[in-house]
C-alpha cells in the first residue's frame, strides 16, 4: 500500500499482444495526457514485454514523458501472476499516484489483481475522467486534486463519481471507445528507462494450450457513419433496410442489443454498455427505443437521426434530427433522397 | 476423484427490469424500483459446480455476502443441489468496496473447507466491475482464470478450460486449487428441482428464525421471543435445513480492512442519467422533409 504522493506521475499500462501494442493504451494516453499536466505531473506508460519494438517511442508520440520497459523472456504471453508482480514491484518503486488499465478482457483480469496486492483502490469501467477537490462529509476535510473515476452503475441507470483520497495510487479501468486518440507527435522526445524483472516458472501457473483469434467482422470504432437497427425493425428479413441504408451512406451496419438479442444480426456489430462504443460523425437509430445501456455507447456521436414511430421513444431526447414515423416508409425515402443528391452532385461534376 | 468446490453468488437489483424510478429525490438508489433476484452469472458458477459434482462427486458449499434477505439466493442453491449455504451478514460489512468484500469472502472460504476449486460469476449486473473474483483469487494465494466459458477437463490435480478473450477464445490448464469466474455463455443453468425445493422451502438463517419470531409474535417479550426463536433452530438444525450464518467475527475478519474504513474507494456523487441532444429538429417523415435533412448532413459535411 502507498500513501497519498503529489508528485506521483500519472500512468498508463500499455497493454499489448505479440508486440503490437493495443488501441485502448493510445486512447487512454491522450486522457491521461490532460491528467498530468493539470496535476503538473509527468505522464508515463509502462511496457511489459519480451523485446520491445518501436513500442516506447510509439507511446512517447502519444504523449508519454517515460516510459518504463521491462523485458523478460517469460513476458512474452501476458499471463495474470507474471504481469501482476512485474507492475505491482514497478509501483512500489516509482509510486505513481494514478495508474490507468484498458477495460479490455486482459485489463479487467490485471487490474484487480494488482489491487488486490497493493491494498489500492479500484475503479472499473470508467466512461471519464477528471480531476477534481472532494470535502469528506464526515470530518469537513478538503482533498484537492483527486481522480474522478466517472463510471455507469447499476446497468447503466446511474452515473457515479467515485474517488479514492487515502490509499493509492488512485487505479481504475477505462472502458474502451470512449477516450479519443489524439494524432501522435512524431517528433515528440521522450524518456525510455529500462527495468529489471525478477520472473520464475512459478508467476507463470497457467499452461496456454490453445488460442484461436477471430478479427471482428465489423470495425464500429472507426466508422464515420453508423446506420443501426433496433427490435422495431421487426425481422431478420428486414434488416436488409438497415444494410440498404448503411451501404448508400459508406456506413457500417450496426444494432442495439434487443436486435442482437433477436438474430437479426451478429454480436460484432452491437452498440451499447455491453457492445461496442462508438462516436462516429453520424449515428443513425432505426426502430431503436434508445434504453439507457443503448445511450451508453453512442451518446457521443456528432450527430444523430431518430427513426421511430414511437414519439414518446427516449432516444429522441438525444437526437438532433426526430423523425417520428413507420421505418418502414422513412428508410426507403432516406435511401432516395441520399441517392438523388448523389446523382445531382455527379451530373453537375460532369456539366463542370 | 471428487472436488470440493466453492460457489460466490450475489442477490442483485435486477438492473435490467428497472420499474419507476432507479433514484429517489435525494440521490440514492431506490431499491424498491428493482427486484432483488440471484446474480445471473453466479447462476452459470453455480450450474458448472453441479455438473463438476455429478461428474466426479464432491461437495458444493455455497456462499453470499449480504443483508438477512440474501438468504433466498442461498436457499435458491439448495433447490438446485447445493450442499452447504453460508450467509456471511453483519452490519459492518456495510460500504464494503470490491477490496473489501474479496477481503470478507476470503476468510469465510478459509473458514469453509480445503477447497479444490472456487467459482463465481464474470461479474455481477449491479456493480458491473468483475473484480471481485481475480482479487479473491489473489488474497486466496491461487490463480485465477477468467472468463470461462467451458470446462474442457479437469483431471486429477489440474484443470483444462477454455476462456472467452473478446476477440476468441484460450484454452488454459492449471493446476488445482485454483479460482475460476465464469461468463453468461459457459451454460444454460438448471431450473430448481421440486423435491429439493420441498425439502428446503423451510430452510432458514437465524437471523429469519429470529424476523418469523417476530413477526408471528408481535405482542410477546423478549424472553418468549429468546425462547421461540431457540426452539426452532433446534428443530430446523435437527431437519438440516439451517442456513449457516456467520458474522466477521466468526471469520475472524481483522475489521480494519472491512466495511467503509477498509475500503478505498468512495462515492464522491451520484447522478441519475439525463442525455439530451443540444439542439434538435423535428423532420416530416415525408420525402420533402427527409430530403431537406439529407441535404442539410451533405452542407455541413457529415456526410461525405
Amino acid at each position: 500500500m502507498i500513501g497519498v504522493n503529489r508528485q506521483g506521475e500519472v500512468w498508463v499500462f500499455a497493454e499489448q499482444h505479440d508486440g503490437r501494442l493495443e488501441d485502448t493504451p493510445i486512447e487512454l494516453m491522450s486522457k491521461a495526457r490532460g491528467l498530468a499536466d493539470a496535476l503538473g505531473v509527468k505522464l508515463a506508460a509502462a511496457a511489459l514485454t519480451d523485446g520491445v519494438g518501436g513500442l516506447a517511442e510509439k507511446l512517447i508520440q502519444y504523449g508519454a514523458d517515460k516510459v518504463y520497459v521491462v523485458e523478460h523472456p517469460l513476458l512474452r504471453t501476458y499471463q495474470t501472476n507474471s504481469y501482476a508482480k512485474v507492475m505491482y514491484d514497478l509501483i512500489h518503486k516509482y509510486e505513481p499516484q494514478i495508474v490507468l488499465y484498458g477495460a479490455t478482457v486482459t485489463g479487467r483480469d490485471l487490474a484487480p489483481r494488482i489491487a488486490s496486492a497493493a491494498k489500492a483502490g479500484l475503479t472499473a469501467d470508467c466512461t471519464d475522467l477528471q480531476i477534481g477537490d472532494h470535502e469528506s462529509a464526515k470530518d469537513k476535510q478538503l482533498h484537492k486534486n483527486l481522480l474522478f473515476q466517472v463510471r455507469p452503475a447499476f446497468g447503466g441507470n446511474i452515473i457515479a463519481t467515485i474517488i479514492n483520497y487515502d490509499r493509492w495510487p488512485q487505479m481504475a479501468t477505462v472502458r474502451e471507445g470512449v477516450m479519443r486518440m489524439a494524432e501522435p507527435d512524431v517528433n515528440r522526445k521522450g524518456e525510455i528507462i529500462k527495468e529489471k524483472a525478477e520472473l520464475s516458472q512459478h508467476d507463470l501457473p497457467l499452461e496456454i494450450l490453445a488460442e484461436h483469434k477471430q478479427p471482428r467482422k465489423v470495425n464500429l470504432k472507426a466508422a464515420r457513419i453508423i446506420v443501426a437497427g433496433g427490435a422495431g425493425v421487426g425481422g431478420k428479413d428486414n434488416f436488409k433496410l438497415i444494410w440498404d441504408l448503411a451501404n448508400c451512406l459508406g456506413a457500417a451496419p450496426a444494432a442495439s442489443r434487443a436486435a442482437v438479442d433477436l438474430g437479426f444480426i451478429d454480436h460484432d456489430h452491437q452498440v451499447g454498455q455491453t457492445g461496442t462504443t462508438v462516436r462516429p460523425n453520424l449515428y443513425v437509430a432505426v426502430g431503436i427505443s434508445g434504453a439507457i445501456q443503448h445511450q451508453a455507447g453512442m451518446s457521443q456521436s456528432q450527430k444523430i437521426v431518430a427513426i421511430n414511430s414511437d414519439p414518446e421513444a427516449p432516444i429522441f431526447q438525444i437526437a438532433h434530427y426526430k423523425v417520428v414515423g413507420d421505418l418502414n416508409v422513412v428508410v426507403p425515402k432516406m435511401i432516395k433522397a441520399v441517392r438523388a443528391r448523389s446523382v445531382k452532385q455527379q451530373q453537375a461534376e460532369v456539366t463542370e | 476423484m471428487p472436488y470440493n468446490c466453492v460457489v460466490l453468488i450475489k442477490q442483485v437489483p435486477d438492473t435490467k427490469r428497472v420499474t419507476g424510478q432507479a433514484m429517489n429525490d435525494d440521490g440514492t438508489v431506490n431499491r424498491g424500483a428493482l427486484p432483488a433476484i440471484f446474480n445471473p452469472e453466479d447462476l452459470n458458477a453455480l450450474e458448472l459446480t453441479l455438473q463438476i459434482k455429478e461428474r466426479f462427486g464432491g461437495r458444493i458449499t455455497v456462499i453470499t455476502m449480504g443483508p438477512p434477505a440474501a438468504a433466498a439466493v442461498l436457499r435458491d442453491s439448495l433447490y438446485r443441489g447445493a450442499d452447504d449455504a453460508v450467509l456471511i451478514t453483519d452490519a459492518r460489512c456495510a460500504a464494503s468496496d470490491t477490496l473489501a468484500t474479496s477481503y470478507i469472502l476470503r476468510c469465510a472460504v478459509q473458514k469453509t473447507c480445503d477447497f479444490d476449486i472456487v467459482l463465481c460469476g464474470r461479474q455481477a449486473i449491479d456493480g458491473d466491475t468483475a473484480q471481485v473474483g481475480p482479487q479473491l483469487a489473489e488474497k486466496l494465494g491461487v490463480p485465477q482464470i477468467t472468463y470461462v466459458e467451458q470446462l474442457v477437463e479437469l483431471d486429477g490435480g489440474s484443470i483444462t478450460a477454455r476462456r472467452n478473450i473478446g476477440m476468441g477464445w484460450q484454452q488454459v490448464r492449471a493446476k488445482l486449487p485454483v479460482l475460476l469466474t465464469v461468463t453468461g455463455d459457459a451454460n444454460e443453468p438448471r431450473v430448481a428441482a421440486a423435491k429439493k425445493m420441498m425439502k428446503y422451502k423451510k430452510a432458514l438463517a437465524p437471523v429469519e428464525v429470529e424476523q418469523q419470531a417476530r413477526d408471528e409474535n408481535p405482542d410477546a417479550d423478549e424472553a418468549t421471543v429468546k425462547e421461540l426463536v431457540e426452539h426452532k433452530y433446534n428443530v430446523l438444525e435437527q431437519k438440516g435445513l439451517l442456513i449457516k450464518q456467520w458474522d466477521l467475527d466468526f471469520v475472524q475478519a481483522d475489521l480494519k480492512w472491512c466495511g467503509r474504513g477498509g475500503s478505498p474507494t468512495k462515492v464522491h456523487r451520484i447522478q441519475s442519467v439525463v442525455l439530451a441532444a443540444k439542439e434538435s429538429k423535428n423532420i416530416k417523415p415525408t420525402g420533402e422533409g427527409i430530403a431537406e435533412m439529407i441535404s442539410e448532413l451533405i452542407i455541413d459535411k457529415t456526410i461525405a
